[in-house]
């Protein structure tokens, strides 16, 4: 009667298709980084400065009438767009009209947001801000600076872990891994080109962190594997481990993903950004987790004398052509 | 064997129970809020037993609504307007001394400098004794032995400047004054637990929960110059009625007691550059104070003509002194005696500072929220958090049955222990954080999952059900405590990194990883174990 995710024994090779695999995944980063290089990100106000008004409106949203009442007020680049969601009410119609940094000001002045009211309620009456956010360019300066240092020191923070309680092989590997996650979700949001803001940055974080959850959990098991069967190949003892831990990595992804598939549909449009930032984060981390960390730790080989007892025992590297 | 001594478990038990118990006000959220506002008000407070916790969960202003800026304080500002003021007591004290040193014109200089040229050379010397004579010694710990002026000379010009000691007290003291009165103007309006915080060396973040636009608070701290130095007419009650010109105020500190004044002040709080406790010649307790260029003129007459006559020292339309003019007071520093203590001094000294803000804001950051806006998104959270939960629930329970239902105990616990922690220390629940907590729901079950999958590998080896669960929970622990410490640090980054909502996620995420461990590695296995002490079976499956 029990569901099982995954049935009990299983014998996966995960190596059996390495070239598509493990290098599908870095033809993946490399496009990633192609399509960050081509189209860049959509940043937010938190990071290029100006000013986001969430609109709401009983009316329905007329874009375009929007976009000719703003033109008059020449406030340089001003986008506005309709924001759907099933969580609204029947009356409730919603925009976001984001308007550039001003030259003169550090923040948006107090005029520009009333004129801009003004124009709006001039195309309907209705209209309301619901939020208004400015930023200016010398915190949204700082807070690329921060983002950035938060990621590198993330990483940093967790290779160091990771190394010192494993092998610097499986630092690298993991290191690797969430390279290739933050590397796909970077990506992703440049391609469909969503917004790019703090809250990303935080998306992208708490990715690294389940990402190496994983792979620190696979590790953990090769780890104990390593010592168990001695003479065993590394690339059948990283298969064994995989195997091992294939339901845990499926069941805790499955209650995971239940969890934000939930939030996805019914959180609201505020966070979407963030929830889809960090449910693709899941799925790519539970992949790399599987296909990518354990191929570098392969590639990199293992000290296999670790516990200094018994030096001799195996080939001290794996050979690669094995594989 | 499979045990956990009477002790353990009731200390798990406590703790469960304290953290359920201290999650319990969030759930009659309005109610307790109402209690606790009429506690603080020191009204009759019903409605809530007061026996049980009454902390409650902050709500963010992305939840609740409000206005969140962020203000630099522009502190070079102050250096200018106390370079100004300097400079009439530098002319003064070298005029005295015309022969040695000539003529004294003020050069052009940048603002903070005040450059000083005289007509004979051969007085530079001396002219730079003289003014360094009128440096003050710095009274702070770290500008211990150091004066406020630094002086130098080449030629016949002077260079004055403010010591890096006595900037940093400067502008330490520009803080607290801007802080000082932004939280007085602000308290004006008398909304629910607003946030004025410094952050870093020179700014302010302020955050008001209910204000439906950032405009309205930006207005409120504008609005300046409320201090006013006006002349007594005479002592009144509150009945009198003034004449032309006049009005009637109240003292601020004694009941009953009120001053005709004239309503045209002699000098306002605009003018004011610095106001500092001080003990008078007696050795008691008083305010000195100094206005800038204009000011000191306009007081300098003022006091000139009307040598014991009462004036008044006005703020917010209250009196909150009027001493006698004992004597001619020049050079637009005074001091302000009366039966002062130690500590009404220092706050007048305060309020005297507070009546205008010493330096210009720029405001870097604004937001904000609506309050349906933030409503609507708690809607949304609750309702996503309820439906996520349930999917996980029957998803555990499909899958582990039993002993998924242990694990499910264990994650509705975990969830209020969360609330619990959170309302301990006063944690900010933010829209972020909300999405923290159902991906808590999510990846709590992982320490879960980790054991029972371990339990079932170990089951395999035909040890016997109650040496499987030992081995079970003994072999996980490695990659529960592995992962989860990776998940922690970046908890920890991101709290570090974080302002306002992401850091309400980092505190929801950390919280719930410690949780969660918590109940995984204790609550779930007390239950296991109480459940096998009871059933002794003969085989179990996980």
């Amino acid at each position: 009667m029990r569901m099982r995710l995954i049935p009990d024994d299983t014998n996966i090779n995960f190596f059996k298709l390495a070239s598509v695999t493990f290098g599908g995944s870095m033809v993946l980063l490399v496009l990633s980084i192609v399509a960050f290089m081509t189209f860049g990100l959509n940043y937010g106000i938190d990071f290029r400065g100006g000013t986001t008004i969430r609109t709401e409106s009983t009316q329905p949203v007329d874009v375009s009438a929007y976009r000719t009442a703003l033109e008059s007020l020449e406030l340089g680049d001003v986008s506005i767009t309709e924001v759907f969601d099933p969580t609204f009410r029947a009356d409730q119609f919603v925009a976001s009209v984001r308007i550039q940094a001003q030259d003169d000001a550090e923040s948006v002045a107090q005029s520009t947001i009333d004129s801009v009211r003004t124009a709006l309620q001039a195309v309907d009456p209705e209209v309301d801000f619901t939020s208004v956010e400015s930023v200016g360019p010398k915190v949204s300066g700082e807070l690329i600076q921060s983002a950035i240092f938060a990621v590198i020191g993330a990483l940093s923070a967790i290779i160091i872990y990771i190394w010192l309680r494993f092998e610097w092989q499986f630092a690298v590997g993991g290191i690797v891994a969430l390279i290739h996650d933050i590397g796909l979700t970077i990506g992703l949001f440049s391609l469909l080109q969503i917004r790019f803001d703090l809250a990303i940055i935080a998306a992208l974080l708490t990715i690294v962190g389940y990402s190496i959850n994983d792979t620190v959990v696979v590790f953990d098991r090769v780890r104990e594997n390593l010592r168990k069967y001695k003479v065993m190949p590394l690339v059948d003892v990283l298969n064994l481990s995989a195997n091992e831990t294939l339901a845990r990595t499926m069941m805790t992804s499955g209650t995971t993903l239940l969890a934000l598939v939930a939030l996805l549909a019914l959180g609201g449009d505020v966070i979407r950004g963030f929830v889809f930032a960090i449910t693709w984060g899941i799925i790519v981390g539970t992949y790399s987790s599987i296909y990518v960390a354990k191929n570098v730790v392969l590639m990199l080989g293992v000290k296999r004398d670790w516990s200094k007892k018994n030096p001799a025992t195996g080939g001290r590297y794996a050979d690669i052509e094995d594989s | 064997m499979l045990n956990i001594s009477p002790f353990r478990q009731a200390l798990i038990w406590l703790t469960v129970t304290v953290g359920l118990l201290l999650a319990l006000p969030n759930l009659f959220y309005d109610r307790v809020e109402t209690y606790n506002d009429a506690v603080s008000t020191g009204e009759d407070a019903t409605g809530w037993p007061s026996f049980l916790p009454s902390n409650l969960v902050n709500l963010g202003l992305d939840l609740r609504g409000g206005a969140h800026l962020l203000a630099e304080v522009n502190t070079p500002d102050v250096y200018a307007s106390i370079m100004d003021a300097t400079w009439p007591e530098v002319r003064d004290a070298l005029a005295a001394e015309r022969d040695t040193v000539g003529f004294v014109t003020r050069e052009d200089s940048p603002d903070d400098i005040l450059v000083v040229r005289i007509s004979e050379p051969a007085g530079a010397a001396r002219a730079a004794e003289i003014v360094r004579g009128l440096a003050r010694p710095i009274q702070t710990l770290t500008g211990a032995g150091s004066t406020d002026i630094e002086v130098s000379t080449s030629g016949p010009v002077l260079t004055i400047q403010l010591s890096d000691a006595e900037k940093q007290a400067v502008d330490d003291r520009t803080m607290q004054q801007s802080l000082e009165i932004i939280r007085r103007r602000i308290d004006e309006v008398g909304t629910r637990e607003p946030t004025i915080q410094r952050q870093g060396t020179d700014r302010i973040l302020i955050q008001v929960p209910g204000v439906g636009s950032s405009a309205e608070i930006i207005e409120l701290i504008g609005t300046t110059a409320q201090l006013t130095f006006q002349q007594v007419i005479g002592p009144a009650g509150a009945d009198a009625t003034p004449g032309v010109g006049q009005e009637i105020l109240p003292s601020i500190d004694e009941q009953g007691v009120f001053y005709i004044l004239d309503s045209v002040p002699v000098v306002t709080g605009e003018e004011l550059v610095d106001a500092q406790p001080a003990f008078d010649q007696n050795g008691r307790p008083a305010v000195n104070f100094r206005f800038n260029v204009s000011g000191a003129r306009k007081f300098g007459d003022y006091t000139l003509d009307h040598i014991g006559t009462q004036f008044a020292i006005v703020l917010d339309s209250e009196v909150i002194s009027a001493p006698v003019i004992q004597s001619h007071i020049p050079g637009g520093s005074g001091i302000i005696t009366g039966n002062f203590t130690v500590e009404e001094s220092t706050n007048l000294a305060v309020l005297l500072r507070a009546g205008a803000l010493p330096a210009s804001l720029e405001f870097l950051e604004e937001r904000t929220i609506g309050p349906q806006l933030g409503q609507d998104s708690i809607d949304a959270g609750q309702r996503a958090a309820m439906v996520g939960g349930l999917l996980v629930i029957v998803f555990m329970g499909m899958t582990y049955g039993l002993f998924g239902i242990f694990a499910n105990i264990a994650l509705i616990v975990n969830l209020g222990l969360i609330f619990g922690v959170l309302s301990l220390i006063g944690a900010t629940l933010t829209l972020p954080g909300i999405a923290g907590i159902v991906l808590t729901v999510g990846m709590a079950v992982d320490a879960n999952v980790l054991v029972f999958e371990r339990i079932r590998e170990e089951l395999k080896t035909a040890k016997g059900p109650a040496r499987a669960i030992e081995l079970g929970y003994e072999r996980a622990l490695s990659a529960i405590i592995d992962a989860n410490i990776t998940t922690l640090i970046t908890a920890g980054i991101l709290y570090w990194l974080g302002s306002g909502p992401v850091r309400g996620f980092a505190v929801t995420l950390g919280l719930g990883i410690i949780t969660s461990v918590f109940t995984a590695i204790f609550v779930t296995r007390a239950l296991i174990v109480l459940w096998f002490s009871r059933k002794r079976p003969k085989t179990i499956e996980v």
